[in-house]
């Protein structure tokens, strides 16, 4: 499908979102709200150790307590063999998630799940956890991911030799696997250069911190099939996996989503479903797992710690003549970290001739990193906009015109190989310089500072399918998880093609038996790739409308044109028909009128974005205020405006909370000292100014309303925007993430020392 | 003939370098085959699903059967993990 400019009604405008209600009032059912008659309550018992060989488990005097159902251990898993399971628009290792779910033989980080139990009551599981007898034997343990490298660091698996070298090692390590992405001659580029930036800098492990916890409600039952209740960001990757982990057929689970309290690539794995699953299997009863605060920290995937070292040389006028790279990712426990889109995205908003990009996936005694919106690439971004920085400070250029001069184009080849079609990157670069709020002026102890971010965005698989009702309302099935609005998009794209007003239109999220497979919510796919199977089968129900009008009217249906809801013959004197019309006779014409789309989009069309950061550092404390903050994003066409802007200042403000505020804390034991909103600190609206947005509409060639995705590129450029508007406002150049009020008097106090 | 674009580890990997070939495959399906049969090894690669595709400059998913026609750019990246 391809965009082709039209007038349109509907989309683009700001109509109020069907799911709001629902959410304010409290009716909305989110994982943990659902209930079955009978069911049990399911807790995990976790590790304390960060690395620990699990010498027995004895669960006798849990199995003796009175209202205990059922417990599993690791040794009632099957074994899996390591295999890719394509999981949406990526492939995750079954075997580790298997072992992730519940260890065997050792356990890896600090809450990793080594039994479950399923009982009558919430306080009878608690005390059976507590009556599990586990004998440990504890490992050295290694957190940090250079520390995890180093050639004497505890090596957490026996069987990984690192991949991507050119002999295969024959020791075991924690580098699962080294990549390596060059083009030019870096070396030679560098002999060009007047000047050369060169720093490491780091980041810290930061949790998704979406508000609802994990939560799932299992029935198993005599035929052999279980269904499943939970919120996800995608519920056939639940059903898939779960299947994989427990040896199961897909189609011998069905799952149910629930509305998501937000999951921002969290919620695209398993942990608790096959538990809940395999409890209620041996129990003969539903069994409902909620996660506390403390089990989402310790236990789902933040995003990975790195160690980054860049170096980028420019000539006097600006251009950049060589960029080398190592990016060091800990994936925790298992491998499987960000690293190569980290590879692949940090350099990428500049059209380069010589550049290098090396890669290490790491694994250290953490907990299994996941998915965070644009995975790998807000830390790889970090480090190259902090050194594009210094390069336009060393210049005495223009931060913006920078990135301008070098800024990658249509026929840019990028890194990772592919040549670029039409992108918004310039655009989005001159929409910032034009803004007023470059333009402002800054009072004392203030600093601005911009960053630019790219992401790719994905297609891949959707299905929906249109129910035109007897009355003329519109029903949309389809099987995308709405986290960000998607049910208005997918509506507002209907109506726009059917021609009929918005709240005409239903759209209802099926479950995994009730439409074909669609890949999970993420990868900002949802609007584009699943809207585009909305368009597709619209565009089905108006050729049926169309061919059902001419017969009615008698006319040939090439004759009959669809426009503002109706069918209009172009000839004689037959008329129009509209869609309520057509459809009260639907059934005496040949029956129900449904439309149907399945489809793998491709086309997705990558974002690009540039961030304006205000600061204010106060010199006695620190502390660090966001004064003001402008999000601009290349967003392709706007369906709903309003949700596009959320995402913009959501991504910002998630990216604030990251340069500012958030971490995993270990100590020394290898123990997350803070797992609970008190001492994680996340942003909250009285921290934070607000966000401006401007969306910069460079539509997508290859959709038909031009969508990109947009929901990952806006937290890509906050934390290097943040850390340059420090620098600006202090003059310190600040490398370690997250720069704390302690951090920040620190390196001022430390500058101060110096000058004196 | 497509122009298939190998970077990184697979180019290092099979090819000793960064390269540009051309094939004449009618869809990704069979340039599988045909980079197979020039590096043998690669089908294998592409068979662990831990690369993506990207047609044109599209990242494509699963694309089997994508077409790939005279002076299609194909280039092979690592699978991209959404968020």
């Amino acid at each position: 499908m391809t965009y082709e400019p039209k007038d349109l009604k509907v989309v683009g405008t700001r109509p109020v979102r069907p799911d709001g209600v629902d959410k304010v009032t409290g009716r909305a059912n989110f994982g943990a709200d659902h209930a079955l008659p009978g069911q049990l309550v399911g807790k995990v018992l976790r590790s304390p150790y960060a690395h620990a060989r699990i010498v027995s488990i004895d669960t006798s005097k849990a199995e003796a307590l009175a209202g205990v159902k059922s417990i599993i251990v690791g040794e009632d898993m099957q074994d899996i063999a390591h295999e890719l399971s394509q999981s949406g628009e990526s492939a995750i290792d079954v075997h580790d998630l298997s072992l992730n779910v519940l260890a065997r033989g050792k356990v890896l980080y600090d809450g990793h799940a080594l039994a479950a139990v399923a009982a009558t009551s919430a306080k009878i599981a608690d005390d059976a956890i507590a009556l599990i007898d586990v004998t440990y034997d504890v490992l050295p343990h290694v957190v940090d991911v250079d520390d995890a490298m180093k050639p004497d660091a505890p090596v957490l698996h026996d069987d990984m030799f690192t991949k991507g070298l050119e002999e295969t090692p024959t020791t075991a390590s924690n580098i699962a696997s080294r990549m390596e992405m060059a083009m030019g001659d870096v070396e030679e580029g560098f002999k060009h250069a007047d000047v050369i930036i060169e720093r490491s800098y780091k980041t810290k492990a930061v949790h998704q911190g979406y508000i609802e916890p994990h939560a799932v409600v299992a029935s198993f039952g005599e035929d052999g099939s279980a269904y499943v209740w939970c919120s996800s960001q995608g519920h056939f990757a639940v059903r898939d996996l779960s299947a994989k982990v427990l040896g199961m057929d897909s189609s011998s689970i069905r799952v149910i989503p629930a509305e998501i309290g937000g999951g921002f690539g969290g919620k695209t794995t398993v942990y608790l479903e096959p538990l809940a699953i395999a409890l209620s299997k041996r129990a003969g009863r539903p069994v409902k797992m909620t996660m506390t605060r403390a089990e989402v920290f310790r236990a789902t995937g933040p995003t990975p710690a790195t160690s980054m070292d860049v170096k980028i040389g420019a000539t006097k006028d600006g251009k950049i003549v060589a960029a080398d790279c190592e990016f060091r990712f800990h994936a925790g426990a298992f491998a499987g970290s960000p690293v190569g889109a980290a590879c692949m995205a940090g350099l990428t908003p500049y059209a380069l001739e010589n550049a290098r990009v090396v890669g290490y996936d790491v694994v250290s005694n953490t907990c299994k990193s996941g998915a965070y919106r644009a995975p790998g690439a807000p830390n790889g971004a970090f480090s190259v906009e902090s050194a594009m920085d210094e390069l336009a400070t060393e210049l005495k250029m223009d931060p913006i015109e920078l990135r301008h001069i070098n800024a990658a184009e249509e026929g840019t080849k990028a890194i990772y190989g592919p040549t670029f079609k039409q992108i918004g990157c310039k655009d989005v670069l001159v929409a910032t310089r034009e803004h007023p709020h470059y333009k402002s002026n800054l009072g004392p102890n203030q600093g601005r500072g911009i960053a630019s971010g790219f992401w790719f965005n994905v297609g891949g698989q959707s299905n929906a399918a249109i129910n035109v009702h007897e009355d003329g309302t519109i029903t949309v099935v389809e099987g995308s998880p709405d986290i960000g609005g998607t049910r208005a998009a997918m509506a507002m794209m209907a109506a726009e093609v059917l021609g009929i007003d918005y709240d005409r239109v239903q759209v209802v999220v099926a479950d995994t038996a009730s439409i074909g497979h669609t890949d999970g919510t993420g990868g900002s796919r949802v609007t584009f790739a699943t809207g585009m199977a909305v368009t597709n089968a619209a565009e089905d129900v108006v050729t049926q409308l169309r061919t059902r009008a001419a017969a009615t009217m008698g006319v040939d249906v090439d004759d009959v044109v669809w426009q503002d809801g109706a069918a209009i013959a172009t000839k004689g004197d037959a008329g129009s028909l509209s869609l309520a019309e057509i459809a009260a006779t639907a059934a005496r014409t040949g029956g129900i009128i449904v439309g149907r789309s399945s489809i793998n989009a491709k086309g997705a069309g990558p974002s690009f974005a540039t961030h304006i950061c205000d600061v204010e550092v106060d010199p006695e404390t620190g502390y660090i205020e966001i004064l003001r903050y402008t999000s601009i994003q290349d967003v392709g066409k706007a369906i709903h405006p309003s949700y596009v802007e959320g995402q913009m200042q959501g991504g910002a403000v998630q990216g604030i909370g990251w340069a500012l505020n958030e971490e995993y804390f270990y100590n020394e034991d290898g123990i997350l000292e803070n797992p609970g909103f008190l001492d994680y600190r996340m942003p909250v609206a009285s921290d934070l100014p607000k966000i401006d947005t401007v969306m910069v509409e460079v539509p997508n060639p290859s959709h038909p309303f031009g969508v990109r995705g947009v929901g990952e590129a806006p937290l890509v450029p906050p934390l290097a925007a943040v850390v340059n508007a420090i620098e600006d406002a202090t003059g310190v150049r600040m490398t370690e993430l997250p720069v704390t009020p302690v951090k920040m008097l620190a390196a001022l106090d430390a500058r101060k020392e110096a000058a004196e | 003939m497509a122009r298939i674009v190998l970077t990184g580890d697979l180019a290092r990997r099979f090819a000793g370098k960064d390269t540009e070939i051309k094939v004449a495959a009618r869809n990704v399906r069979h340039l599988y085959q045909l980079l197979d049969e020039l590096y043998p090894g690669m089908g294998e690669v592409f068979a662990s699903r831990a690369l993506a595709v990207a047609i044109d400059g599209d990242i494509v998913a699963d694309a089997y059967l994508e077409p790939l026609e005279d002076d299609t750019e194909v280039a092979f990246l690592p699978a991209i993990r959404g968020g």
